[in-house]
């Protein structure tokens, strides 16, 4: 089985490097473009019968610094 | 004093650190991330600068994790001493054995150069042979040294004494200025500065010394 995990700044957290990006789109003439943020994905490869809990796991103890990250689980 | 100096994959700074230890007074042992225990003794843990398993995931994450960071938690949990500079400091807000976090500098730039520092409180065994509101000059070395923690952590870091530095002129986003934090019992220190390259004349500047001397004299009577 395959799982998707989603990893976001929470809302509140500057995200610089995802304002940056926002800027280099306006100077590349894409107005309206109200902010950026910027995540990240990690694909698991997972025996067969991995629990959601099992997953979730790996998000808090490693995944995800949930200081600053919010996660979703997906799975595949 | 014995102080031990943990070695990840990819710490750069781990000699400068022992040398600093050593001029200092300190017995030092290196210890390597996939050893399980402490050698006996020791009183302090210094944890170095570096791109501890090249910062892959996050900066600290993989080396917050290794065998080794279990027995800095313990120590740190049983009321022992711990050092965590640049890389250490994140290693140790991944761990949590401090609040918060280290973000990406918010000019996204790596800063490598020296800063102003306060020094805000001379309460703890590394702060207290500075004076009160002192300004020294220590460099910096890093990209990810933007301490984010949220509001009612903010507060408390105050309200405690727990602020250890403040950029002068903030460099890199830092929330209320921080370069380094205590932790609540006051004998955890984590700072992105790193006094370990200011500790010698031949460095420029001898401003980081007075933090390793402090640190000898206080745990040698421990």
């Amino acid at each position: 089985m395959k799982a998707r995990v989603h990893i976001m700044l929470k809302t509140g957290v500057l995200d610089p490097q995802g304002e940056a990006v926002r800027h280099a789109l306006g100077s590349l003439g894409f107005d309206g473009v109200n902010a950026v943020r910027q995540g990240k994905v990690i694909e698991l490869d997972l025996e067969d019968g991995t629990s959601e809990a099992t997953i979730n796991d790996m998000c808090e103890r490693l995944l995800a610094n949930t200081v600053i990250e919010s996660y979703r689980v997906e799975i595949l | 004093m014995h102080a031990a100096v943990v070695v990840f994959p990819g710490s750069n700074c781990d000699r400068d650190l022992a040398v600093a230890l050593q001029r200092a007074g300190a017995h030092v042992t290196m210890v390597w991330h996939k050893d399980t225990a402490m050698p006996a003794g020791v009183d302090l843990i210094a944890i170095p600068g570096g791109f501890s398993f090249g910062d892959y995931l996050r900066c600290g994450a993989i080396a917050a994790n290794s065998p080794i960071s279990q027995s800095v938690k313990a120590h740190a949990d049983r009321g022992g001493y711990v050092l965590g500079v640049c890389n250490g400091f994140q290693i140790l807000t991944e761990t949590r054995v401090l609040p918060g976090t280290l973000l990406r500098n918010s000019a996204l730039k790596y800063i490598c150069r020296p800063v102003e520092l306060t020094v805000t409180t001379v309460d703890s065994p590394f702060t207290c042979r500075y004076g009160a509101g002192q300004t020294i000059t220590v460099p910096i070395a890093h990209h990810d040294g933007n301490y984010h923690a949220d509001v009612e952590t903010l507060k408390v870091l105050a309200d405690q004494d727990r602020i250890a530095f403040r950029y002068v002129k903030n460099p890199n986003g830092s929330a209320d200025d921080i370069a380094g934090i205590l932790s609540e019992n006051r004998r955890v220190l984590g700072m992105m500065p790193h006094p370990e390259r200011m500790a010698e004349p031949a460095h420029g500047g001898t401003d980081g010394a007075a933090m390793f001397a402090g640190l000898v004299d206080q745990l040698a009577n421990a």
